[in-house]
C-alpha cells in the first residue's frame, strides 16, 4: 500500500470519528413529556425545549417570580410547551432583557427535581430594528 | 416631496451592472476559449473590457445613489428609514449603508469591481479566463439586489434597496389619509453597532470574502486554458491577501464582540463566526499546498480542490447567513429576505461548475513519480494542510446541524437536532487538540522548509525543543497550569515560539523578505497562548459575598455559594466589597457629542425621543465651561454609563463605565463592557441590569407624619430625625420676592452605615403655598413639607418611597489577553511579508514572460524557497 493510501484512510478515520462524535454531541428539540421521561430514565443529556410563556387572559404574563434584590440570579418563570404542557424553569441567572417580550422561549437544559433547570435561553422577540420581523437573542448561564 | 429620481437612477444602474456583466461574461468566455484567430481574441478581449468599465461604473453608480439616499436622510426610501436617523453621526451613517441585506451585498459587488479592475491592469495574459469567472460571479451578486419581478411568473428576483415606504408597506393606515406620507425620522441603527468597530469590520470582511473569487478565478483559469501550474504564482500572492483581509476581518469582529457585547469573550462559536473562520482554514491550508504546489503533483491537486472549497465554503457561508436556516441558531443571522433559492442556485452552479471542470481535467493533472519521503518538506507541509481541513471539517459539520434538519424536512423526515448545548465545550474538545498539532508542525515544518534538518539530521531540533520544554515546565509551575490539554497545548504552541524564532534568527541573517513565513507562524503561537490564557483562566471577582443575596435553594448555598453567585448588585453610592476592590457606584452619566467624556445624567434634562437635551447647569469639565445653564446641547440619547468607581487595596482608584443602551421603541436594555487594561490582564466589567434610568419611579402611597422638632421617626425602615427648621433665601426652581418667605426642614435619615440630609421646602408666596419635596435616589425616598401649625409647633411631612436605584454587575479578569493581541499583529506583519514578497516574484515573472521570445531564459529557475 502507498503511503499516500494509509494517509487518506487515516483522514477518513478521523473524519468519521468526528461525525460520529458531532452527532453525539448534538441535542434535540424535545417537548416536556419527552424531556420528564428522559430525566427518569437517568438521561443526562442537555435537551432544547421549545414553548411560549403563560398568559393570562388578558395576555399579562403570570407565573414569573424575579427579585434582584434578594438573588440576582435566581429566575423562575412557567414555560407551555407546543403540546400545551407546562413548566415551571429555573435559570440561575439574570433575567434575560426583553424577556417579557418575547413571543417564543427556546430553554435548553434538563430536568432537575421536578423542574426544568435552563442552562441557555433562546429567544425570539419582534424586532425593533426590522418591523415585523422576529429577532433571536441568546443568554446562557454560568456553568455550574 | 419624494425624490423619485434618485432611486429610479439607482434600480436602473443596478439593471445596467446586472446586464454588462452578463455580457462581459459572454465576451471573457469567447475571448478565453481556444480556435479562433488571433485578432479575434483580441476584439473579443477589448469589447469585454469595455463592457466591464461600463459595469464597473453602473456599480459605483449604485452606490452613490443608495449613499447620496441615506446620507440627506431621504426617509421615503424604506432602506434609508428602516436603518438610519437624523440623529445619526456621520460615521454610523456609513455602517448603516451595510447593515441590512442589500447594502451588504452592495459593499461585496463594490469590492468584486474594484479587484477585478486591479487584476485587468495587473495580469493582462491571464485577463480572459479569470475575468469570465469575476463577471459571472458579478452577474450572480447583482441579480440579488435587482429587485425586479417577472411579470405573468410572479417570481421575485433580488431585493432593491430602492424601495420606497410605500412600496414595501403600502397598508399603512397613514396612506390612505395621506399618499404623499414622507416619516420625519427614520428607525436609526441598532445601537450595538455604533461602534468604530462596525464601520471598518464589515468592509474588510466583504474584502476578505471577495478577494477568495481571486485563487479561485486562477484556478479555474488553469484547468481551463490547461496552464496546469502557471496558475499558482499569480494566484499565490492573492491567496495570501485574501488570508490575511479575512483573518483580519474575522479577528476584528472577535475584538468587537470583546469590547461591546456582554458575553465577556471574543470568540463564542457562533455560527455566523464560525462560518467565516472555516473558509479561512481551508485558505490557510491552500496557501501552504499552493507553495510546494509547482513542484509537487499532489499538493496541486491539492491546491485546486483547496481554492475551490475555499470560494465554495465562502458561498455556502453566504447562504446559511442570509437564507434563515440558521435562525433558531444564531445571534446575528440575518433574517430571510425570500433569496434562499436565489443563493443557492448561486451556491450549486459554482459548486457543480468547479468541480465538474476539476473532474474532466482531473486525468490531464501530473502524478507524481516517487512517493514523497516522509523526511521532506513536502511531507510536512501536507500533514499541517491537512490538519488545518480537519479542523475546518469539524467546525462545518456542527454548524451545518440546522442544514440537516432542513435538507431532512425536504425529504418529508424529521430529524430534530439541535446544536450542542455547551457549544463552546463541543468546539473546545476538538479545536484545542487541533491546534496542538498545527502550531507544533509550523516549528517542525519550517525546520524542514529551510533545510536545517533531514535525514539523519534532525540533532538541529534538539535545541529548540530542549529550550521550549523549560520554559514551559516554567509557565506552568508560574501559572499553575493544571489540566492536561491546557499544559498540552501551552507547551506546543512555545515550542512554536522557540522553533520558529530559531528559523527567523538564521534567516534574518540572509534575507529578511523571506522571514515572513516564520513571523506569521510565531504570531499564530502567540495567539494561542493569549487565547489559553484569557479564556481558560477567566477569574469572576464580582464573588458576591454580602449575605444579602443568599438564596433559599439548596444548590445556591452550596459549594462555599461561589459557582452561582457571580453578580454582585450595588446599590446607589453605597460602597460594597468585591475580592480585593471596595466598589461604588456612583452615578449614571450620559455622552454629550460635542463635550468629551460623559457628564452625570443629572445635569440635564433629556428631550424625549430626540437627541438633544437642556442642560440644567453650568457644564463645567475640568475646569474648562462648555455651556451655561438652559443650553440645548446635542447627546447620544441612547447610551447610558454606570459609573462604578474601584478602590484597589492600595487605596488607587480608578473608575469604569460600563454602558447600558436604552432604545425608546425597544424599551429594553442592552449592556457593554468597560474594560480596564492592564500590561498582563484585562479587569472586565459589565452591569446585567440597572433600574431604568428613563422610568419615572412608582412612589409607593403617601404616609404622613406629624412630628415636633428633633422627633424620631421611621420611613421605610429608616431611623429619621427632625433636626431643624431654618428660613432659607434659596429655593431651587423658585424666584423669591420681597414679601416671600421661605423655610427649609433639615431631616437627617440614618442607613446602616452612612447619614442622608434631606431638606424639603415650604414657600409662602403670595398668601399661596408652594411645596418642593426633595428626593433621595440612595434610598428611594421622596419627602414633601406639608404644614407647619403655629398652635402645636409641629410639622407634618408626606413621604412616598420606591425601589432604590441598584445595578446588577458582574467583573471578571483576563490574565495575558494582551498576548492574543501582540500575536495578531505579529501575524498581520508575517502575512504583509509574504505577500509582498510572492507578489514581487509573480512581477519579475511577468516581465520576463512578456519580454520578446529571444531574451527568455530557457527555464526559469525553480524556486526552492
Amino acid at each position: 500500500m502507498k503511503k499516500i493510501q494509509i494517509f487518506g484512510l487515516v483522514i477518513i478515520a478521523v473524519a468519521i470519528g468526528i461525525i460520529v462524535s458531532t452527532a453525539g454531541d448534538a441535542s434535540t428539540y424535545v417537548d416536556f413529556t419527552k424531556a420528564k421521561e428522559m430525566a427518569q430514565d437517568g438521561d443526562n443529556e442537555s435537551i432544547h425545549v421549545v414553548g411560549k410563556l403563560k398568559k393570562d387572559v388578558a395576555g399579562r404574563i403570570v407565573e414569573m417570580e424575579y427579585k434582584p434584590e434578594i438573588d440576582p440570579n435566581y429566575f423562575v418563570f412557567t414555560l407551555v410547551d407546543n403540546q400545551n404542557v407546562e413548566q415551571r424553569v429555573i435559570y440561575k441567572n439574570t433575567k434575560p432583557q426583553d424577556f417579557d417580550k418575547s413571543e417564543q422561549v427556546v430553554v435548553v437544559g434538563k430536568m432537575k427535581d421536578g423542574a426544568f433547570s435552563a442552562e441557555k435561553i433562546l429567544m425570539k422577540c419582534p424586532s425593533k430594528y426590522e418591523n415585523g420581523k422576529m429577532e433571536t437573542t441568546e443568554h446562557t448561564a454560568t456553568k455550574s | 416631496m419624494i425624490h423619485s429620481t434618485i432611486g429610479n437612477t439607482g434600480h436602473l444602474l443596478v439593471i445596467v451592472a446586472f446586464v454588462t456583466a452578463l455580457v462581459a461574461t459572454y465576451a471573457y468566455f469567447k475571448a478565453g476559449m481556444a480556435g479562433g484567430t488571433i485578432e479575434d481574441t483580441l476584439t473579443w478581449k477589448r469589447f469585454a473590457r469595455i463592457v466591464f468599465y461600463f459595469h464597473v461604473a453602473a456599480v459605483l453608480g449604485v452606490v452613490f445613489s443608495l449613499y447620496w439616499i441615506i446620507g440627506n436622510h431621504y426617509f421615503e426610501y424604506h432602506y434609508a428609514w428602516k436603518n438610519s436617523s437624523l440623529s445619526l453621526p456621520t460615521g454610523y451613517t456609513i455602517s448603516s449603508f451595510w447593515q441590512d441585506q442589500e447594502g451588504s451585498f452592495l459593499l461585496w459587488i463594490f469590492w468584486n469591481v474594484i479587484l477585478g479592475t486591479v487584476l485587468i491592469f495587473s495580469n493582462r495574459s491571464w485577463e480572459a479566463p479569470v475575468m469570465t469567472v469575476f463577471a459571472l460571479v458579478q452577474a450572480f451578486l447583482t441579480s440579488m439586489i435587482l429587485g425586479v419581478v417577472i411579470p405573468g411568473l410572479d417570481l421575485k428576483i433580488g431585493s432593491t434597496p430602492f424601495l420606497l415606504l410605500k412600496e414595501v408597506m403600502p397598508d399603512l393606515p397613514v396612506y390612505k389619509m395621506d399618499p404623499n406620507f414622507i416619516p420625519k425620522d427614520g428607525n436609526g441603527l441598532n445601537p450595538l453597532l455604533q461602534n468604530y468597530w462596525m464601520v471598518i469590520h464589515p468592509p474588510t470582511l466583504f474584502l476578505g470574502f471577495a478577494t477568495t473569487l481571486i485563487p479561485f478565478s486562477f484556478a479555474i483559469a488553469g484547468l481551463w486554458t490547461k496552464k496546469i501550474q502557471e496558475w499558482i504564482r499569480p494566484a499565490l500572492p492573492w491567496a495570501l491577501f485574501s488570508a490575511m483581509i479575512l483573518g483580519i476581518g474575522i479577528l476584528m469582529g472577535a475584538y468587537w464582540a470583546y469590547e461591546t457585547l456582554n458575553f465577556g469573550s471574543y470568540w463564542n462559536w457562533d455560527p455566523v463566526e464560525n462560518s467565516s473562520i472555516v473558509p479561512w482554514l481551508v485558505l490557510v491550508a491552500a496557501v501552504h499546498t499552493m507553495i510546494i504546489g509547482r513542484k509537487n503533483a499532489t499538493a496541486l491537486k491539492t491546491s485546486f480542490i483547496l481554492t475551490i472549497a475555499t470560494f465554495i465554503l465562502i458561498l455556502y457561508s453566504t447562504f446559511m447567513t442570509r437564507s434563515g436556516v440558521l435562525g433558531n441558531a444564531s445571534v446575528h443571522s440575518f433574517t430571510d429576505l425570500g433569496l434562499s433559492g436565489q443563493l443557492l442556485i448561486y451556491l450549486l452552479t459554482f459548486t457543480i461548475v468547479a468541480i465538474g471542470l476539476l473532474v474532466y481535467r482531473w486525468k490531464s493533472l501530473p502524478n507524481d513519480e516517487e512517493e514523497v519521503s516522509t523526511y521532506s518538506q513536502e511531507f510536512w507541509i501536507f500533514i499541517g494542510a491537512t490538519l488545518l481541513c480537519l479542523s475546518g471539517f469539524q467546525i462545518l459539520a456542527t454548524t451545518s446541524i440546522p442544514v440537516y434538519n432542513k435538507i431532512a424536512e425536504a425529504f418529508g423526515t424529521v430529524l430534530n437536532m439541535a446544536l450542542p448545548a455547551d457549544q463552546v465545550a463541543h468546539y473546545n474538545k476538538f479545536q484545542l487538540w487541533f491546534f496542538s498539532l498545527i502550531i507544533v508542525l509550523t516549528g517542525i515544518g519550517q525546520f524542514f522548509w529551510w533545510k536545517r534538518v533531514g535525514k539523519g539530521k534532525l540533532q538541529a531540533l534538539y535545541n529548540p525543543l530542549l529550550i521550549a520544554l523549560l520554559i514551559s515546565a516554567a509557565v506552568i509551575t508560574f501559572k499553575g497550569v493544571k489540566d492536561i490539554q491546557y499544559i498540552v497545548l501551552l507547551t506546543t504552541a512555545i515550542f512554536a515560539v522557540v522553533a520558529n524564532g530559531t528559523i527567523l534568527l538564521n534567516i534574518i541573517r540572509g534575507n529578511y523578505n523571506l522571514s515572513g513565513g516564520a513571523i506569521t507562524h510565531i504570531g499564530v503561537a502567540l495567539m494561542l497562548i493569549g487565547i489559553l490564557f484569557s479564556s481558560a483562566y477567566t477569574r469572576v471577582v464580582s464573588i458576591n459575598n454580602s449575605g444579602l443575596m443568599i438564596s433559599r435553594s439548596e444548590e445556591f448555598t452550596s459549594n462555599d455559594n461561589k459557582e452561582n453567585k457571580e453578580n454582585i448588585t450595588l446599590w446607589l453610592n453605597k460602597a460594597e466589597k468585591m475580592g480585593d476592590y471596595m466598589l461604588t457606584w456612583r452615578d449614571v452619566r450620559v455622552e454629550p457629542r460635542h463635550i468629551p467624556g460623559y457628564i452625570p445624567k443629572s445635569w440635564v434634562d433629556i428631550v424625549e425621543g430626540d437627541f438633544h437635551a437642556v442642560a440644567l447647569k453650568d457644564i463645567v469639565l475640568d475646569g474648562k465651561k462648555y455651556n451655561s445653564k438652559g443650553d440645548t446641547i446635542e447627546i447620544f440619547p441612547e447610551n447610558f454609563y454606570y459609573e462604578i468607581e474601584y478602590r484597589e487595596p492600595s487605596g488607587r482608584i480608578f473608575t469604569l463605565f460600563p454602558r447600558v443602551q436604552i432604545n425608546p421603541r425597544m424599551g429594553g436594555i442592552v449592556s457593554s463592557p468597560d474594560i480596564q487594561r492592564k500590561v498582563d490582564k484585562d479587569l472586565y466589567t459589565y452591569v446585567s441590569m440597572v433600574t431604568n434610568p428613563n422610568a419615572e419611579p412608582v412612589w409607593s402611597q403617601t404616609e404622613n407624619f406629624t412630628v415636633n422638632l428633633r422627633d424620631t421617626f421611621f420611613v421605610n425602615d429608616y431611623v429619621a430625625i427632625l433636626d431643624n427648621v431654618v428660613r432659607t433665601e434659596q429655593v431651587e426652581g423658585v424666584t423669591l420676592g420681597a414679601g416671600d418667605a421661605a423655610v427649609k426642614a433639615i431631616i437627617r435619615v440614618l442607613d446602616k452605615d452612612k447619614e442622608f440630609v434631606i431638606t424639603p421646602s415650604f414657600v409662602i408666596r403670595d398668601r399661596m403655598v408652594a411645596r418642593k419635596p426633595e428626593v433621595s435616589n440612595e434610598l428611594g425616598m421622596r419627602i414633601q413639607f406639608q404644614e407647619i401649625n403655629p398652635q402645636t409647633g409641629q410639622f407634618s411631612f408626606s413621604v412616598n418611597t420606591t425601589q432604590r436605584d441598584f445595578i446588577v454587575m458582574k467583573a471578571t479578569e483576563k490574565p495575558l489577553i494582551n498576548i492574543l493581541w501582540l500575536g495578531t499583529f505579529v501575524l498581520v506583519i508575517g502575512f504583509i511579508m509574504a505577500t509582498v514578497r510572492r507578489f514581487k516574484d509573480f512581477v519579475k515573472m511577468r516581465n520576463k514572460e512578456s519580454q520578446p521570445a529571444g531574451q527568455r531564459k530557457v527555464k526559469p529557475k525553480v524556486q526552492t524557497v
